[in-house]
């Protein structure tokens, strides 16, 4: 090392600030060279916004072109998604049975995820003793990580003729529909909304739970009394992450709940969602430039919008009930 | 460095060579002609887009293509028929497939792209009209009905087609709007728009993907729907094939025979359109050659039926003067 | 922060209220309601991996080498999956390449170089919005901007591209995860020793938290791996009877040959798209097992 030990401007008991911050210490000793690295660190983290600028930008320019192309009250209030022929010229492009589609799994999903991933969060962080968890935990992770494709493969080969056409009736459950794409995305979220609810429970200081035994309390009664509305916000963020997770999911939809565009609130019918959408139309590509292949980025600036506000709702609600605890 | 220092770069770097050494291992049919028969070997890619109808003849002599010539990169897309059209036109493809003939906006843009292409006929198919199999009540529809069904505004019920049919909703799927099936079926049935046929509607069952409409219309015991004769072959147990009336004559079933007679009212001839340029090229000039010679052979097992023999015939004469040279 | 224990406060509970049978028995329900929902999670997963063994063993069992090193075919009897497993190894090297460097350098500048401003919390708050995107958008980004702008074409490159912008945000967290973990003594130590910061870093902390970070990585990449919307947006062939020699070839993948065969009527390949899955969880499960192996040994508990 070429460089003297430096003296240090701060006194001797000094921790230098947690984070970023170099101190002074190391300052003094950064070389040309360090610069450099440096830069190119930095470059690699501004990647990131680089990337953010180029998701909106390449959305953003195609749904302009789309919207100077067909317009953007029928997209928004139009009721029938039906791409011309050919460049898709003289279709109807609106995206309310496309949003349909998507609310029903994403409402669909929650009402098969939340409950289940509720009650196993309660029963991993209250009820279960280290040996059932070192258990259940990787195997919410394996389910978890199945991939998209195969939970979609299940929903088809399973789900709706083993499991729904069984109990409901041939007649009544269409070869599509969207309760199999619901039940295979709840699967999908479950774990989500099981593993954040479980972490905001566990993060309820135990004095709580104590407090509550002290005064009679059963374990049902300190769980649901206690614990869970105490970390109703992080249960809630869960949700809305999980919600925004059912929205963006693509594959399991597309092979499972059908391609039809249309507005109906049976869950027997086959629907098609925003993403199954982008999906059905690329499987024949689309020509770039004409209006069926900018119908696609609007459609994905819908999505985008969609998962981003819901992202930020949901950070925004842990942040603010974060500081309960602290 | 310190020894756990040491540990943790050596872990990292094994890792990644590991990583990179286990895909290229997997690399031990790169390109490369390894050519059987006595051909010399060719390399290069093609690209091949356009019909889902076409699709299955031009994926099976690519199949056997390879056999012969492994060095050619071959890939062959779905987009449909006028999708196509629209990348060929753009240049982007090297043959086009088609299950109807290039149309008039299609030509244009082609030209102004100085793209130059021929024409070749490949097949004959006969438009399947279908129905699952656990359907008990349809047999016959006529061109009048099946214009009922498809138009905008038509019938949601079977009994609104036939009152002998019972009122059950008519589960409806057919091919999308980029597709030449769609195209042929609407010009046939509904009529050309601009002369008083009527529109499609848009409210069924779309899809690009032929075999995701085989699928559906199976599960469904209300079903109706459309597609190339090929895609019936290949899975008459789950469908039943709807026999097909003219104006004032019997229903006629599409089979081998009245397919190639011609008796069959929703026949129609298959293509390929392949660009000068490409055909120029020895791979692409070989596949095509190819192609023409061993699809007689190759078509009855995809499920179609071979054009005339003249059709080829024709189409090699065409062929010969860019494979010289 | 006593709230929700005066929800009990005695003038709730009645006056004398005990153990009463009745409470019993709805603790015992309640008990056991909770079990149910969580084993019918366990149930869910372990039917949808016999689904798929059921359907899918005995098509692999049957010819294995050949469903290997077989291209697609029209026949399901003869279809293999060389080209996708070949195109979805080959997009995950590249993927891990491109992504491993800069996902590692971008947590270093955001732990250990940052100044703790405005443009740092922006970046940051940048990179999680990041994390919650659906893998579609990102397949279009990659359609618009690196398969169309840039002229890739649907070629492995594009396909390796729109994977590691997909897969930094995670890469990103794990690493800085890792590196937060590297307790400050370690620094404060070097630092006394008159190192700079970056010699602190890169010789230091950087290898402290490799471990951690090459786990985070692995893990990001076998989502990768599985993913189909991305790669089938931009266009990646499906009917492909070559492997890639060069960055701009088309290159196929497993999930999207999966996503084909699924859509086919023939039971035969739904079969197929079984024992596809089969090959696909394993794949998975290999990469998981190395994670968690290097997790389990090298993790430093400081």
């Amino acid at each position: 090392m070429s460089s003297r030990p430096p003296r240090s401007s701060s006194p001797a008991g000094d921790r230098p600030p947690a984070g970023g911050d170099s101190p002074s210490i190391a300052r003094q000793g950064k070389r040309t060279g360090e610069r450099v690295i440096i830069t190119a660190l930095f470059t690699c983290a501004v990647l990131s916004v680089a990337v953010t600028v180029g998701i909106v930008a390449v959305l953003l320019v195609d749904t302009v072109s789309f919207f100077s192309q067909s317009g953007l009250v029928e997209f928004l209030t139009g009721t029938v998604w039906a791409p011309g022929a050919g460049a898709g010229e003289g279709g109807q492009y609106g995206m309310l049975p496309l949003l349909s589609g998507t609310l029903m799994i994403g409402v669909g999903s929650i009402v098969v995820g939340l409950p289940l991933g509720l009650l196993t969060a309660i029963y991993l962080s209250e009820y279960a003793n280290p040996r059932v968890r070192g258990v259940l935990k990787p195997t919410l992770e394996i389910l978890a990580g199945i991939p998209t494709v195969i939970v979609g493969f299940f929903a088809l080969q399973f789900i709706t003729p083993d499991l729904l056409r069984r109990i409901f009736g041939d007649d009544r459950v269409f070869i599509f529909n969207a309760a199999a794409g619901s039940i295979a995305v709840g699967l999908m979220i479950l774990p989500i909304i099981a593993s954040i609810s479980e972490d905001a429970m566990r993060a309820v200081p135990s004095s709580l739970r104590e407090a509550a035994f002290g005064l009679g309390a059963s374990k049902r009664q300190v769980s649901l009394r206690v614990v869970v509305p105490a970390a109703l916000s992080g249960i809630s963020a869960s949700v809305i992450l999980a919600f925004s997770r059912a929205v963006g999911e693509t594959m399991a939809v597309t092979i499972a709940a059908g391609n039809t565009p249309t507005m109906t609130w049976n869950y027997f019918e086959s629907i098609q969602t925003l993403t199954a959408s982008i999906a059905q139309t690329v499987r024949g590509e689309v020509a770039a430039g004409t209006v069926r292949y900018d119908a696609l980025f609007a459609l994905g600036m819908t999505l985008f919008l969609l998962t981003l506000v819901m992202n930020l709702v949901s950070a925004r609600i842990v942040r603010r009930y974060r500081q309960v605890y602290s | 460095m310190t020894q756990r220092t040491r540990r943790g770069w050596l872990l990292g770097l094994t890792l990644a060579i590991a990583l990179v050494a286990a895909a290229c291992g997997g690399d031990d049919d790169a390109g490369g002609g390894t050519g059987a028969g006595g051909e010399a070997s060719l390399s290069g890619s093609i690209a091949i887009d356009g019909s889902s109808t076409v699709a299955p003849v031009t994926e099976a002599v690519a199949e056997e293509f390879r056999k012969e010539q492994s060095g050619v990169q071959v890939t062959v897309g779905t987009s449909g028929t006028g999708g196509g059209f629209t990348k060929f036109c753009a240049g982007e493809t090297d043959i086009s497939d088609a299950s109807r003939p290039i149309e008039d906006e299609e030509k244009a843009a082609c030209e102004a792209k100085g793209i130059k292409y021929q024409e070749f006929r490949v097949g004959l198919d006969g438009l399947a009209v279908v129905s699952s199999a656990q359907n008990q009540f349809v047999d016959t529809l006529s061109f009048e009905q099946l214009a009922k069904i498809f138009e905008e505004g038509g019938a949601t019920t079977w009994n609104q087609v036939d009152p002998k049919f019972p009122n059950e909703k008519i589960a409806i799927f057919g091919p999308d709007t980029e597709s030449g099936t769609y195209d042929f079926f609407n010009e046939e049935i509904l009529g050309d728009p601009e002369e008083g046929g009527k529109k499609p509607r848009s409210d069924y069952t779309a899809s690009s993907d032929d075999n995701t409409l085989v699928q559906g219309i199976e599960g469904e015991a209300n079903s109706w729907g459309y597609f190339g004769f090929a895609y019936y072959q290949n899975n008459r147990e789950g469908l039943k094939v709807i026999k097909v009336a003219e104006k004032g004559a019997t229903g006629i079933e599409p089979t081998a025979e009245t397919i190639e007679s011609g008796d069959y009212p929703l026949s129609r001839p298959l293509f390929i359109y392949v660009k000068e340029d490409s055909l120029r090229k020895p791979e692409v000039g070989q596949f095509v050659k190819f192609y023409l010679e061993q699809t007689p052979q190759l078509i009855a097992d995809v499920g179609y039926v071979p054009a005339p023999q003249e059709d080829y015939t024709q189409g090699l004469s065409k062929l010969q003067p860019f494979l010289a040279g | 922060m006593t709230a929700s224990a005066e929800v009990l406060a005695p003038s709730r509970l009645r006056r004398g209220a005990s153990r009463t049978g009745f409470k019993i028995f709805v603790d015992a329900a309640f008990a056991a309601l909770l079990f149910m929902g969580t084993i019918v999670g366990v149930i869910a997963l372990a039917t949808l991996i016999w689904t798929i063994f059921d359907q899918g063993w005995e098509r692999l069992v049957a010819d294995p080498a050949g469903f290997l090193s077989n291209y697609v075919s029209r026949l399901p009897a003869r279809a293999g999956i060389r080209a996708a497993l070949v195109g979805s190894a080959y997009l995950m090297v590249l993927t891990a390449l491109f992504t491993f460097p800069v996902g590692v350098g971008a947590a270093i500048y955001l732990e250990e170089f940052a100044p703790r401003n405005r443009v740092t919390n922006f970046v940051e708050a940048n990179i999680a919005n990041l994390a919650g995107v659906p893998s579609v958008v990102y397949g279009l980004l990659g359609l618009g901007i690196f398969a169309r702008f840039l002229r890739m074409g649907p070629s492995l490159l594009a396909g390796a591209l729109t994977l590691t912008v997909m897969s930094l945000p995670v890469v990103i967290v794990a690493a800085r995860e890792a590196i937060r973990a590297v307790p400050e003594g370690i620094r404060l130590g070097a630092y006394a020793l008159g190192a700079t910061k970056w010699q602190t870093v890169s010789r230091q902390v950087l290898p402290a938290a490799m471990p951690g970070t090459l786990t985070g990585t692995i893990l990001a990449l076998s989502r990768a791996i599985g993913e189909t919307a991305p790669l089938l947006v931009i266009g990646l062939p499906i009917v492909i009877f070559s492997l890639p020699n060069d960055l701009r070839d088309p290159v196929s993948a497993l999930p999207l040959l999966i996503f084909d065969w699924t859509s086919r009527p023939q039971p035969a390949f739904a079969a197929a798209a079984a024992a596809a899955s089969i090959i696909l969880l394993a794949l998975l499960l290999a990469m998981n097992a190395v994670a968690i192996f290097l997790r389990n040994r090298y993790t430093i508990r400081w």
